[in-house]
Order: structure tokens, then sequence, then C-alpha cells
């Protein structure tokens, strides 16, 4: 193998890591952006979303279409019910309960999952036939290339959604300021339900993808995906959609390449890292824009 | 509200010292305490229930056959979810109500947690999964755990029995490694597997390593491919090691992987035609005896078949050397629970473990100066996803 | 409020009754009346105590949520455990509280390095940051041997042959140290300080009070009083591997807090005990902890955010005061 298909190999790797990686971001900053809250149970969500691509895998083998449409739509439901159940009541209350609550969820489903479905991971059967294409001189697999077309199309209707519609433009609006927005008729918890909806779509997208790309499921996979994702997104700018899509991008290379670089046991404390010195020298992120503290 | 307030408070202070209380069982005459201790809830609840299971069905036979020395063996459950704080106050817990022998711990951290316990008041010990050197070692000092025993292979002898393997059988001249770091198995058997292959004028082109959790290999696999080694040696666990076979073929990396006991189960992480032909060594292989045959029918019968796992025929074992003590302490007329009955169990252990035909040593345990058993490796090959037996190595 | 007793009265009672718990726990395991294992589960509570106290400065107090707690014990922890390991020509009782005193310095200045970047900011930065910091303390002890080729934490393979110096003693009195200190922080001019900060940033700054220093502040106590209960934990168990210091102990702390009363420091003392305790006893549904840890978390936030104390201290004016309010209502009945 030559140097560089090698380096054209380990590029594509770190595409198809970021890709999950940005989608879980997505999800982050949208819930960050509108309620200030960093949503801890979104990892799980995630979670929940991959043990559903499981069960109807191994029972539907032949029709992954199924598993694909109801790991979105759990995702959706589960998100939805969190935001309603959990954190609606708490909506005045001080941000630390918020986060203590999200905490407290997240670490509910873990230990749900562990105990219904036990600690030891679960194997997806594979979504594709043609596990690898050859491209010229590099063999590269089917899910590597389909999970990084489906990030970008995921992200080009996102942004048409978050642009050009009128529940975008509430979104943007609650997440400016929500009390002015709800005096100009913003529905607010209609927006704030909404966006818990669409970024758990995109986890249950991120969930499959995962699926097909690691085809193993367990009780815990979400956290540290969950928490890299939020280093993304924080890289990126949070509260921005192409922000979280550049983050995602950055910590999947930066991780493929620590390791390729042989020291894939600090690439964890690389990315924490990372969000260290970002928060020291760029709190806002690439994209992200400085917002002044309101009295 | 106050009232309320000071009513719990009230209730909580009493509760706690009922508690406290409560402490210390009495003994019962005819019985003998044998404590087992492990992880049965949490993360590794899938060792820890095989290991509690596999010698819960020996002791459960040997009570069905009269006991010892006509005494019923009392088995003394202990879950310490894997904690190592729970794990030293349930062995003390253990200890206060009375055991003679412990089998246990499960993991090898927690595992030697509880012999810095058991060591200062001479308790008998087997463990059938711990297989660090310093469970029964310690090399600052120089000291030999001599209460503490095991049924499982040590580290580097697996390491290094495949390093041979891949030489001699295989033909092998290059070889690579991807382990998981931060992990006293998994690097004990990278290193041995490593250092005896040089020692086989073997050349060793790629050691790659990741972290706990980690699902994404494609960095060090590609890597891997690029020094295009002879075997790959994985000495993981079934999980992890059932991913990167995976993400190794779907690569393109043909060669022939190597696996550790981690293995056992692999089959249900990666397809049949991904693992056709690849080795792992084990303990023992499954179905291989009629003994062995007839453990497994009946512990799917009684509990269940996720937890048979190599585990639980070592936890066997290690109730069979534990029982095998218990007889030579009774004959020695020695009070149950005194300083000399636990002397002469494990006096017992040492000298008469030969004659115990343990399901994963069929020719009888013995123990090395460390108290390590001294057995044969079994090397399993993988055809149409089916673990068989390859050769006694 | 005036208070009922006066000072040197209430300091007197204080240290009066604790001097008692401890003759009455030694007498009791003397007698054997408590036997080892309750001894040792009520030094992990004792352990607990610390930790829980210790979080409650930065959640309770200066209302933010560090999820590190378990980074700072772990560097706690090695940081006296391997100093202990070399220092043998000295006895461990006189090593040990220097020891102490060194580990909970070592988790100090962590807290300094990253509580300053992370409390400029506004918002949740400090929860990822310091989670991420604990993950960054797992990685290194892990590796730190085999990246520089030494032995100093001896990885994956355990700190062994830790002297095993910590006490029922020793922990409980590190527990009223530690809880007699926070209390009188508190009580200062630097403690309203800090609770003005938690009640409202911007009222708090437009009075003068220097926000970064203060969160600064609060940030590095939590984390020196919490080296010094991972380093009471090193000396307690005998060996420390990195996998004891995961995100789950940190979130083993922070239940503890929430469920006694964010900003009651008696009531993370109690819950600490109750939550050591109690799963000691319930052993049967073991299953089941993680579950009720998490419905804890949720339920106290939703329907009683203030916790089991709410901000309020047991004390002993709280126990005069309710004996007169019940001998009232007994009159008032007749």
């Amino acid at each position: 193998m030559s140097t560089f298909s090698l380096i054209i190999k380990q590029i594509i790797n770190g595409l198809q890591l970021g890709s999950i990686f940005a989608l879980v971001a997505v999800g982050y900053s949208m819930v960050y952006g509108i309620i200030r809250l960093l949503n801890f149970a979104h990892c799980d969500i995630i979670m929940v979303g991959a043990y559903i691509a499981w069960f109807f895998m191994t029972n539907f083998a032949n029709m992954p279409i199924i598993a694909v449409v109801a790991s979105i739509l759990g995702c959706t439901l589960l998100g939805v019910t969190i935001e309603k159940v959990a954190y609606k009541p708490l909506r005045s209350s001080p941000r630390i309960s918020l986060l203590i609550t999200a905490i407290g969820i997240s670490y509910l489903l873990e230990n749900t999952a562990q105990l219904v479905l036990g600690a030891a991971a679960k194997k997806v059967p594979g979504f594709f036939t043609a596990e690898t294409i050859r491209i010229g001189q590099v063999t590269v697999s089917t899910a590597s290339l389909v999970t990084i077309a489906v990030l970008a199309v995921s992200m080009v209707l996102l942004t048409l959604l978050v642009q050009k519609t009128k529940l975008g433009r509430a979104m943007r609006a609650v997440s400016e300021d929500a009390e002015t927005a709800q005096l100009m008729g913003t529905n607010i918890n209609g927006t704030i339900s909404f966006t818990f909806a669409v970024g758990s779509a995109l986890a249950g997208i991120g969930s499959v993808l995962y699926c097909c790309a690691y085809p193993q499921v367990s009780p815990t996979m979400g956290s540290m995906l969950g928490l890299k994702a939020f280093v993304a997104a924080v890289l990126g700018g949070i509260g921005s959609i192409p922000g979280a899509m550049i983050g995602g991008f950055m910590i999947g290379l930066t991780e493929v390449f620590v390791s390729a670089i042989g020291l894939s046991t600090w690439k964890d404390a690389v990315v924490f890292l990372i969000l260290i010195i970002i928060l020291l020298v760029k709190p806002s992120g690439i994209l992200g824009k400085t917002v002044s503290e309101k009295v | 509200m106050k009232k309320l307030l000071a009513a719990v408070l009230a209730a909580m202070m009493l509760f706690s010292f009922a508690a406290c209380g409560g402490g210390g069982g009495g003994k019962e005459e005819g019985t003998i305490k044998v404590g087992i201790l492990g992880p049965h809830t949490g993360d590794l609840a899938v060792y820890g229930l095989a290991v509690r299971y596999g010698a819960e069905m020996y002791f459960n036979k040997v009570n069905e056959a009269g006991g010892v020395n006509g005494k019923k063996v009392e088995v003394v459950v202990y879950d310490d979810q894997g904690d190592s704080t729970m794990a030293v106050t349930g062995f003390t817990s253990l200890v206060d109500s009375g055991i003679v022998a412990l089998v246990g711990e499960v993991t090898t951290g927690n595992c030697r947690a509880v012999v810095d316990e058991a060591f200062p008041i001479n308790m008998p010990m087997v463990t059938a999964s711990a297989t660090a050197t310093s469970i029964t070692y310690d090399e600052d000092t120089k000291t030999v755990f001599t209460n503490v025993f095991r049924t499982c292979f040590i580290d580097a002898y697996q390491g290094s029995k495949m390093a041979d393997f891949a030489f001699n059988e295989l033909g092998a001249k290059t070889a690579a490694v991807l382990y998981l770091s931060g992990d006293d198995y998994t690097q004990g058997l990278a290193q041995a597997f490593v250092d005896k292959c040089v020692e086989n004028g073997m050349s060793v082109v790629a050691q790659e390593a990741f972290s706990s959790g980690d699902v994404d290999f494609n960095a060090q696999l590609t890597k891997i491919m690029k020094a295009a080694p002879d075997v790959v040696f994985l000495p993981n666990y079934y999980e992890d090691d059932g991913m990167i076979v995976t993400q190794a073929r779907k690569l393109g990396l043909t060669c022939t992987l190597l696996g550790g006991d981690g293995w056992a189960g692999i089959e249900k992480y990666a397809s049949a035609a991904d693992l056709e032909g690849c080795f792992y060594s084990s303990a023992y292989a499954a179905g291989s005896t009629p003994e062995l045959k007839a453990f497994e029918e009946e512990f799917k019968a009684t509990y269940s078949e996720d937890y048979l796992n190599s585990f639980a025929a070592t936890a066997y074992d290690a109730a069979m050397v534990v029982v095998a003590g218990l007889e030579a302490a009774e004959k020695s007329g020695a009070e149950v629970g005194s300083d000399d009955y636990k002397k002469a169990v494990i006096d017992g252990i040492r000298t008469g473990s030969a004659g115990v035909k343990g399901l994963t040593s069929p020719s009888g345990y013995s123990f090395d100066e460390f108290n390590n058993p001294e057995k044969d490796v079994v090397i399993i090959t993988l055809k149409d996803g089916v673990p068989t037996y390859h050769m006694n190595y | 409020m005036k208070k009922k007793f006066n000072l040197p009265v209430r300091q007197l009672a204080t240290v009066g009754a604790f001097a008692l718990f401890l003759l009455l726990g030694n007498f009791l395991m003397a007698k054997k009346i408590i036997g080892l294992y309750y001894t040792k589960v009520l030094m992990v509570a004792a352990i607990n105590m610390i930790l829980a106290v210790s979080l409650n400065i930065a959640t309770g107090f200066l209302g933010q949520l560090p999820l590190g707690s378990a980074g700072f014990m772990a560097v706690g922890a090695y940081t006296s455990a391997i100093i202990m390991r070399k220092v043998t020509f000295v006895s461990p009782a006189l090593a040990f509280p220097v020891c102490i005193i060194i580990g909970g310095l070592a988790a100090a200045l962590c807290g300094f390095i990253i509580g300053l970047p992370a409390l400029r900011l506004k918002g949740d930065y400090i929860a990822i940051i310091t989670l991420g910091f604990a993950e960054i303390i797992r990685i290194v002890i892990l590796n730190i041997d085999s990246a520089l080729g030494i032995t100093l934490t001896y990885g994956a393979s355990n700190l062994k042959n830790i002297p095993k110096t910590t006490t029922f003693t020793n922990a409980f009195i590190w527990v009223f140290i530690v809880c007699y200190l926070v209390s009188a922080l508190m009580k200062s001019r630097h403690g309203r300080a800090i609770l003005s900060i938690r009640d409202n940033e911007i009222a708090a700054e437009s009075c003068g009070i220097n926000l970064t220093y203060y969160k600064t502040m609060a940030f590095i106590v939590y984390a020196f009083f919490t080296g010094i209960g991972g380093a009471l934990y090193a000396g307690y168990l005998g060996i420390l591997n990195p996998s004891g210091f995961s995100f789950a102990k940190s979130i083993d702390i922070l239940v503890m807090v929430v469920l006694g009363g964010m900003g009651s420091m008696t009531g993370s003392v109690i819950s600490a005990a109750v939550l050591t305790i109690v799963p000691e006893i319930l052993h049967a549904f073991s299953d089941y902890r993680m579950i009720v840890y998490s419905l804890l978390l949720i339920v106290v936030m939703i329907f009683r955010p203030a916790g089991l104390m709410g901000n309020k201290e047991f004390s002993m004016d709280m126990l005069t005061g309710l004996f007169k309010k019940k001998a009232k209502g007994e009159r008032s009945k007749k």
C-alpha cells in the first residue's frame, strides 16, 4: 500500500468519524442555543435509537428501511417526551436544576437499558450487501461513504429549514430572545418542542449511521460519543449549525491523526485539551458570535 | 415541617444504629461457610455471575452428595458491584459472617484489594478469573501470598504460548499487536506476546493500542495494513475484538488473526466469514469432554446460557479446589473457623489438588511456587463461525 | 436572627458532642458490638461526607456544577499514596496527615488551573470542562508510566501496597475539620460574597464583588477538600486503580449533595451517611441502585429542588426550637 493511499484512507476514516460527531453536535448545539441547556440526555437518545435499529435489524434484516424509520421516529418521540416531562416544569428554575435533571435523565436511560438489555454489547447485522467499494487504489467501506453523504444532505436540509421556513424563523427568534419572541406572538413551548424534535431526529439518523459504521450497541455507547460531540459543538461555535459540522470534522480528523501517529491512548485527552484551549482562547468557538450579557 | 424533619432524622439514626448493631452472625453447628464475592450487578455482571453460578453448581453437588465430612457447605454470596470499596467491605462482611474460604474476587484490581485484606488473616482464597501475576505475588516486597490460589492462566503464560504457536505452527515471521491500553489483562498478554516473538526471532512490525470505549479502530488497522504482518495478535475482550475483526476485514486486512481467552463468545460479534481461520487460546474447548458436556447442559438448564463462559468452568474448578482443601481440613480435626482450620484448608489445596480432576484441567491441579496452576493451553479455531478444538499446546 | 446560645457555648458543645461520638464509636468497636464490617462502612461514609461537603461548596454555595469530583479525588489519592509509599522512614501515623494535605494541595492546584479559564465564562462550561478534566486525569494516570518509562502510578496494574492508615478516628476527625473550616468560611465575608454570586451574579458584580476571584476561590476550596477525601480513600483501600475514578463516582457524590440539599452542609453529611449505609442494608436491590439514584436526581429537582434540608443547617438552635415548639404545642392542647 502506498503512502498516498494510506493518507487518503486515514482522511476518509476521519471524515466518517467526524460525520457522526457532527450529527450529534448539531443536536447539542440547537438545544443549547434555544434553552441554554447542555442536554446530557442527548447522547443517550442516540443509544436508544441504536437499540431500536438493532431490534429491527435482527428481526427484519432484509428491510433496513424499517430500522431507519423506526430509529428516527423513536428518537424524536423520546426527545420530545423528555422535554415535556422533565425540562418543561423547570423552565423558570435555576439553570443548575435543569442541568442536574438532564444528568438524571441520561443516567436513567443508561441504567434502564443496562437492566433491561444487559451490560454486554449487541451485534447489529450489516445494513449493506456490498461492504466495500474500490475507487482506484483505495478500498473504502460503503458505510463511510454513505455516512459522509447522509451528513451532507441532512445539513443542507437543516439549513434550509432554519433559514427559510416559518418554524425556523421562530427557532431563531426564541434562541435570540425568548421573552421578546413571546411578545411578538411566537409559541415558545411549541418552538422548543419542535427544536427538540429536530435535534432528536438528527440523533436518530446519527444512531443509524453509527450502527452502520460500528455495528455494536451497548448501554454506555453514547456517553463518550456525546461528550466529544459537545466538544465539537463548542469548537465550532455553540448555536451554529455549520459550526457544529466543522467542529465535528475537526474532532474526527484530530482523533484519527492522533491515533495514526501512534498516540491512540491519548486521543481522548487531546480532545478535552482542545476544549480547554478553545475556552481559554476563543470561548465563542470558530463560527460563534460573542453575546454580551443581558441584564 | 420541622417535626417531620426531626422524625425523619431520628428514624435515620435508629436505622443506622440498628444496622451497625446487626453485624456478626453466630456460628451454626454442622455447616461450613464459604464466601463468593464478585460483581453480580453492573457492567461486569456477566463475569461475576458466571463465577458465582459455576461455583454454586459444584457446591450444590457436594451438598447433594452428603457434604464435606457430613457437614453441608453453606454459600454466602456478596455482590460488590465491581467497586473496589465495596469489594473490601464485602470481604469483611463475609469474614464477619464466618466463612472459612472464598471463591473470588473476579477482576484483578478488586481481587488484589481483597488479597491485601485476606493475607494478614490467612483466609484461603481461590480466584477463577483474576489473571495478573500480582494476585499471588507482590513484586515490591517479594511476598508470595500463600493463601491465594487460582484456576485460570496468568496473563504472561497465554501471551507467550500464542507467540510460540504463531512461530512454530503457523510459520509466522512478522507479527503485529493491537491491544486495549489501560487494562492489566490485555497489556499483560500483549507484552508477553511481543517478548516471546522477539525471543523467537520474529519481528514485531506494529504495536498499536486503543482505549476503553473506543469503537473506531480504522486508524490503527490502516497502519497495521501498511506494515503487512503475517499474524495480528488481538489480546482483548470479545466485544472489542469482534469489532476489530469486522473493521479489519472491511479495510482489506486478510492475514491470520490471533486472540487470547478473552475471545470466547466472539462468534456472536463478527461474521463467520470474517473469523474463518482465526485462532485463540482458551482454558478449555467447549463440549470436548463428557464432563464438560454434562456441565454445559446442566448450567444452561439451571441458570442461563448468557453466563456460560470460560469463567463458569474455571469457577466450577475453583469450587472443586476449595472442597479439596475443606476435606483435608476436616480430616485434620481443627475446629471450623479457627486459624488452624484455615491453615489446614490452604495446606490441603497445596497438596491435595493433584487429585482434583477439573473441567479445565482433567489431569488434576498442581500449583507452582507462586500458586499458579500448571496446565495446557487449548487452541481453538473458528470454522464456519463455530469455535472448534484445534490442539492442546 | 439572634442565636439562643452564644458562640463559645455552641462551639464547646459541638466539640463535646463530637468527642463523645468518637469515644462511643471506639468503645463499641473495642467491645465488638460494631463489627469490622460496619466499621469499614462507617469509614466509607466518613470519606463520602468529606466529598459531599466539598462538592456542596461549589454546587450549593457557589451555584456551579462541576462534574469532576472523581478527577480531583484521583489527584489527591494518587499524590498522597505515592508519597506515603516513598516515606517509609517516617512512621505512617506521622506522615499521613502531611500527605493528606499535600494531596489536597495538588488537587487544589489542578482546580486553579482548570477553574480559572472555565469560571470566567458564563454558562455550563464548568460542567463539561471538569468532566473533561477528570477524563484527562484518568488517561494520564493510566498512561504516564508507559509514556515516560517510569513506575509512578503503575497505570492499569494498580498502585499497590499503600499503607492503610485511614482509621475510624482519623477519618471522622477529618470530617470534623472539613466541616468546621467550611462553616467558618461560609460565615465569613468571603462566604457571603460567594453566596451573593450564586443568588445573582450581575447584582453581586455591581456591588463590587470580584466574580472571577471568588468563583475561583470557592472552586479551589472544593478541589482541595475533594483531594483530602481522595487521600483518605487511598489510605482506606490500600490499592488504587484509575478505573475507580470514573464519571459514575462523580455522580454518586452529586446525588448525595442534591438529596441532602444544595447549600446545606449538614444536609450533605446526613445524606452521605444515608446513601452509604442504606445500600449496604438493601443489598438485594443493588440492581436498582443506579436507577433509584437517577430518579432521585430528577424527582428532587422537579418536586423539591431544595433537597432534604434546603439551605438550612442542622443545629442546636434547630433542636431546641423543635422541643420548644413541641412543648408549646402540648401546652396549647391542654
